[in-house]
């Protein structure tokens, strides 16, 4: 039978990595191929399996954990004690093995351990090295500790985020460190072809801070040049109106509309069987809806208030006018959309049982993902690992 | 000492996309790919969109355009002519990525899809973007920031539960979009350089940003249970479903911290009582709690409330800048909420080189950008070049595909560049 080739075939790679930023960016390799073996502990398990909720039918254990379990499908589960010298050197055999070990301890951790970069090169001299953290590798802060949800504010997002009288809303999860899960995937893949091309490893020195600055460059510019700091304003927009959301039938139900243009206008207004509006002065122009922009956001209100958010995301879309619906997590997962791309792919967990995990947000036309193993329980892999992936080395490298 | 090198100076990419894809190619370009940015003739519409260099409202002054397209070179071209057509064939010829945001079908309706263009380069990776993707029930539907921040779900946690849903003022959704597409595309090259083969990468960015959501979907994959918007505060970190405060406000702002358990959380909240001890603002009841029995996971409401009270009354009477000392030097949890005012100033990211001034001679001044943010031993990521202007690079790579001026003013006379 004829299987397909998938990106990363081929390609080894080891996590001595917990939480989300290090771990998803194992997941996105071993989606599309990599083998990928997540190091841990009994001692120190992932910090997932243990103090953070969801665990199935909220009762907590190891191997009930949902958080792990969106960040881990696909990878191999293997426990080693990195405080025991005969750990270290299991590490070592792992490093020689891999292609790429992703790391997200604190700075210097890993060196300590007697696992720094340059021993890992003395084992694996073509190895590649992603050191992702909080505050980067160097640097007066390095060593501070950070979770996302802090990081989030101390890049800036959460005081932009909510309504200008009320307190900042904090984003949702550790919001940072997925922006350094991409950028994290990207290096990965960048170090890959740097290696194809001159058979050099290298080291990746990621901090998921400056990551998030990259997000943030628009208000960059408006302070350095403007001097003006981005203020929260709910759903508003200096030069879209209407530009907010909007109440629908039900309970706790909300659509959004978003208008760039008069033609956009017209087309909503025709929508709403409102013609008349058309042709009021107040809505004329986006700087007069900008200026009775209350009155906008009533007369909105009260037509989607009649109608459930699907009818005017519906009715709207397929009359050029970009809406569409506060989807809740209920809603993501019968989502018709996500679906015909195969988002939300199940896989079957010993504990937790029929469960999903996410795709990409990209569909390759020749090298599809695949996703068929849900993350692994704590040591499970430790005999198929130890005792066959080494062993054979570098060859027999198509996944199992 | 290794020198470092330009890890795509040999890729070059022919850049369709608006606003919602810009930074995939700021991205290449960053990595040394040479990006060509094409507009049609007189500019792309997006650089009308936002805010504007002193506020002028030029299109060559437009601050979202300098922020996501410098590291590209720019071209004007007007594919729906059959000159224009011509051209752009003879551009793919020699290009290796090609990148697009038009709406689904149409590329093919002018004869240039993938299907098309890779009968002419067959090794050639085209990434298209869209708001849904370029196939399934919506794909032809239109996105903004605001429906793809609501239809992938992240609106939904976002925002206070009493007032309705909210977006991130500064649009989120098109960077999220923009950096997955660049994902996805080196995956294809780097595919690419192992076997040859070229390919379609399509990129959802209802998908995309669904990521934002870190791992709320598990909540209600698990346990049916649903995450919600719960303004400054955070919830999920407590089986009772107790709710922990995230921003308090302080003198001159406001401050995230959050009452965590494990051996940091502890930590921090024992260094936290130290600190309000210090100024005679620590309660009995906190300077007797035995930190060791506190588990974040058990915890109740009425427990987190106690504790929340005596630390918004400490926090009002310090600083941003005296939290953010104080959490450095005592290794705790926590950081100011911080504006782009603060992050030019913050001592970290520049003793880290994270910023560069880079000159705008047509603007007669330097502006300040971050750097590429990843540090790689032996991969050169750097600011080579401030955005593009309008058609700023017409005849340099017209030039390269052999138009003379002459050929230059024609075409732009014809409205073809």
């Amino acid at each position: 039978m004829e299987t397909t080739r998938q990106v990363f075939d081929g390609i080894n790679v080891v996590e001595f990595a917990a939480i989300a930023a290090g771990p998803v960016i194992g997941k996105h390799l071993a989606d599309h191929g990599a083998r990928v073996v997540h190091v841990e502990s009994y001692e120190r398990p992932d910090g997932f399996r243990q103090n953070y909720p969801p665990y199935k039918d909220n009762k907590p254990g190891l191997n009930r954990s949902g958080a792990f379990g969106i960040c881990n499908n696909n990878k191999y589960g293997v426990t080693i004690n990195l405080k025991a010298k005969e750990g270290v050197d299991l590490a070592k055999e792992l490093i020689q093995w891999a292609d790429i070990v992703i790391e997200n301890f604190t700075p210097g951790t890993l060196k300590k351990l007697g696992l720094g970069y340059e021993e890992m090169k003395e084992v694996n001299p073509n190895i590649i090295l992603l050191s992702t953290c909080n505050q980067g590798q160097t640097g007066p802060h390095a060593l501070h500790p950070g979770f996302g949800s802090h990081l989030s504010s101390l890049c800036g997002f959460t005081y932009m985020t909510g309504y200008p009288d009320r307190f900042p809303c904090i984003l949702y999860g550790p919001y940072v460190d997925h922006i350094g899960v991409g950028y994290g995937v990207i290096a990965a893949v960048a170090a890959l072809e740097h290696r194809r091309r001159t058979g050099e490893g290298q080291f990746i020195d990621l901090a998921q801070y400056e990551a998030g600055v990259q997000f943030m460059i628009p208000a960059l510019l408006e302070y350095s040049i403007n001097h003006r700091v981005i203020e929260r304003d709910g759903n508003r927009h200096s030069s879209a109106a209407p530009h907010n959301t909007y109440p629908c039938k039900g309970d706790d139900r909300w659509c959004v509309i978003s208008v760039f243009n008069d033609e956009e206008w017209k087309a909503l207004c025709k929508c709403m069987g409102r013609d008349e509006l058309i042709s009021d002065p107040r809505f004329k122009t986006i700087p007069a809806r900008k200026e009775h922009e209350d009155e906008v956001d009533q007369e909105v209100g009260k037509w989607t208030s009649r109608l459930t958010a699907e009818e005017v995301f519906k009715k709207l879309q397929d009359n050029g006018v970009k809406a569409g619906i506060v989807q809740t997590i209920e809603d993501l997962f019968a989502d018709p959309q996500l679906k015909h791309r195969g988002f939300w792919a199940p896989v079957d967990h010993p504990e937790v049982g029929r469960c999903h995990a996410e795709g990409p947000p990209f569909a390759f036309s020749k090298t599809p993902f695949k996703i068929d193993r849900p993350a692994p329980m704590i040591g499970e892999h430790n005999e198929l690992v130890f005792k066959t992936f080494l062993p054979a080395g570098k060859k027999a490298q198509r996944r199992d | 000492m290794e020198e470092k090198i330009k890890l795509l100076q040999d890729c070059r990419v022919l850049d369709f996309t608006n606003e919602t894809g810009f930074l995939c190619g700021k991205i290449l370009g960053d990595l040394g790919a040479d990006v060509i940015k094409v507009e049609k003739p007189g500019g792309d519409e997006s650089r009308k969109l936002g805010s504007f260099y002193q506020d002028i409202p030029d299109p060559e002054k437009n601050l979202y355009w300098f922020s996501y397209n410098h590291n590209k070179r720019g071209i004007t071209l007007n594919i729906e002519t059959e000159a224009g057509k011509e051209i752009l064939l003879k551009l793919v010829e020699k290009t290796d990525i090609f990148l697009e945001t038009f709406p689904p079908g149409y590329l093919k309706k002018l004869g240039l899809d993938y299907a098309a263009l890779s009968k002419i380069n067959p090794q050639l990776i085209m990434t298209s973007i869209t708001p849904f993707g370029q196939s399934g029930p919506y794909k032809d539907y239109k996105g903004s920031d605001l429906v793809l921040t609501a239809m992938s779900g992240f609106m939904s946690v976002l925002g206070d539960a009493d007032k309705p849903p909210v977006r991130p003022t500064l649009p989120q959704s098109y960077v999220w979009i923009g950096m997955h597409a660049a994902e996805g595309t080196l995956m294809a090259y780097y595919h690419r350089g192992m076997t040859g083969e070229g390919q379609h990468v399509d990129v959802s960015g209802q998908a995309g940003v669904t990521w934002a959501l870190s791992i709320a979907p598990s909540f209600y994959d698990l346990n049916r249970e649903l995450p919600t918007r719960a303004g400054s505060f955070i919830t999920g970190r407590s089986i009772t479903g107790a709710i922990l405060r995230a921003v308090y406000p302080c003198k001159d702002g406001y401050l995230a911290y959050i009452i965590y358990g494990g051996p940091a959380g502890i930590r921090t909240n024992k260094r936290l009582v130290e600190w309000m001890d210090s100024k005679g603002m620590a309660p009995d009841y906190l300077k007797n709690k035995d930190w060791s029995k506190f588990d974040i996971a058990t915890v109740t409401q009425e427990e987190i409330d106690q504790l929340e009270q005596a630390y918004m009354k400490f926090f009002k009477t310090v600083t941003k800048e005296e939290f953010f000392k104080y959490v450095l030097e005592n290794d705790m949890l926590g950081y100011p909420l911080a504006t782009a005012k603060e992050l030019l100033e913050d001592e970290q990211l520049k003793a880290r080189g994270l910023w560069q001034e880079v000159e705008h001679e047509e603007l007669g001044t330097t502006i300040t950008y971050p750097a590429f943010s990843t540090k790689f031993s032996s991969i050169a990521c750097g600011f080579w070049r401030r955005a593009p202007l309008i058609g700023e690079h017409n005849e340099e790579v017209y030039g390269e595909i052999g138009l003379n001026n002459s050929d230059i003013l024609r075409l732009k006379k014809a409205n073809v560049i």
